[in-house]
């Protein structure tokens, strides 16, 4: 079994108003010297395939069809 | 004229949406559910309402516009069918990508539901006829991801072929959306999408009908067609 990480970022330039009430959140809690803060998605997926490169293919698959919207996002693939 | 209300998990408006159409066009729309592949032939307005499709899990829209149903409302669309999807709706027309852009958390974070003010920014469209360019309507919102986002390319020639349909009146947006959008329709012209919700303001018992327009504009054009 393969397990991967699928990690989703908006894009630079989106705006992120969860990230902005975040970094705002931390200041107030006393974190000082925090810079931007975005806010993303982790998927962990268990494949069944022993087949990396299969394994790779379908997650981007699986990224570009449902998991991000390229549109505004951003994804990167890691496998176990 | 023959309309379809499509209906998904979720979704919370479409009995609004069915009363709606029913009392402007006289005969009650067919309901469709997700799972279904075919719709009726003879059905030239098929819309989309609001809610919360899928409890708006990942992104709002994102899986009911991967269902069954969404193939078949495509390949409609593709032959002309007008299609109107309203809040949730016009969430997952982006989704599944039917119109440009996406519709991202409102910048202020919270859920608005509230009156808000519509301009008419072009009303040479199948579902605008029946107001005048430039004319402000009344129209209730409520949301929480509203907020119209698209990059820099797109949305200058999306402005430039008038698919910018609806804007939230000077001072009135709500969400944080890009050059104050509020409703957008597809080169074709013939797929609209917007936040608000115009089947909530068409009867006096409602306070108020310019919603009504929308609606007569997108039945009377159908029937003058037939």
């Amino acid at each position: 079994m393969i397990k991967a990480r699928v990690t989703v970022t908006l894009k630079n330039g989106v705006l992120d108003p969860q990230g902005k009430a975040i970094e705002g959140a931390l200041g107030s809690l006393g974190f000082s010297g925090v810079g931007h803060v975005r806010q993303g998605k982790v998927f962990d997926i268990e494949l069944e395939s022993a087949d990396k490169a299969k394994a790779e293919e379908d997650l981007k698959a699986m990224c570009e069809k449902l998991l991000a919207n390229t549109v505004i996002e951003n994804y990167t693939i890691a496998l176990d | 004229m023959k309309s379809a209300v499509v209906q998904l998990p979720g979704l919370n408006r479409d009995r609004d949406m069915i009363a709606a159409l029913t009392k402007i066009s006289g005969n009650a729309p067919v309901t469709v559910w997700q799972t279904e592949t075919v719709i009726p032939d003879d059905v030239d307005l098929i819309v989309i309402p609001g809610g919360f499709s899928y409890g708006d899990y990942l992104r709002c829209g994102a899986i009911a516009a991967r269902m069954p149903v969404m193939q078949a409302i495509k390949e409609k669309a593709d032959r002309g069918v007008k299609v109107l999807g309203v809040c949730n709706g016009f969430q997952i027309l982006v989704e599944a990508g039917m119109l440009p852009g996406v519709l991202m958390r409102n910048s202020s974070l919270k859920f608005v539901c509230k009156e808000v003010k519509l301009e008419v920014v072009n009303a040479e469209t199948d579902f605008t006829r029946a107001y005048e360019k430039g004319q402000i309507i009344r129209c209730p919102v409520a949301h929480h991801d509203g907020n119209y986002f698209v990059d820099a390319d797109t949305l200058a020639s999306m402005e430039d072929s008038g698919q910018i349909v609806f804007r939230y009146a000077e001072g009135t947006n709500p969400n944080g959306s890009l050059n104050d959008i509020a409703g957008v329709m597809n080169r074709s012209g013939n797929v609209l999408g917007m936040m608000p919700h115009p089947e909530n303001l068409i009867e006096a018992a409602h306070g108020g009908n310019d919603g009504r327009g929308l609606f007569a504009s997108a039945l009377d054009v159908v029937a003058a067609s037939a």
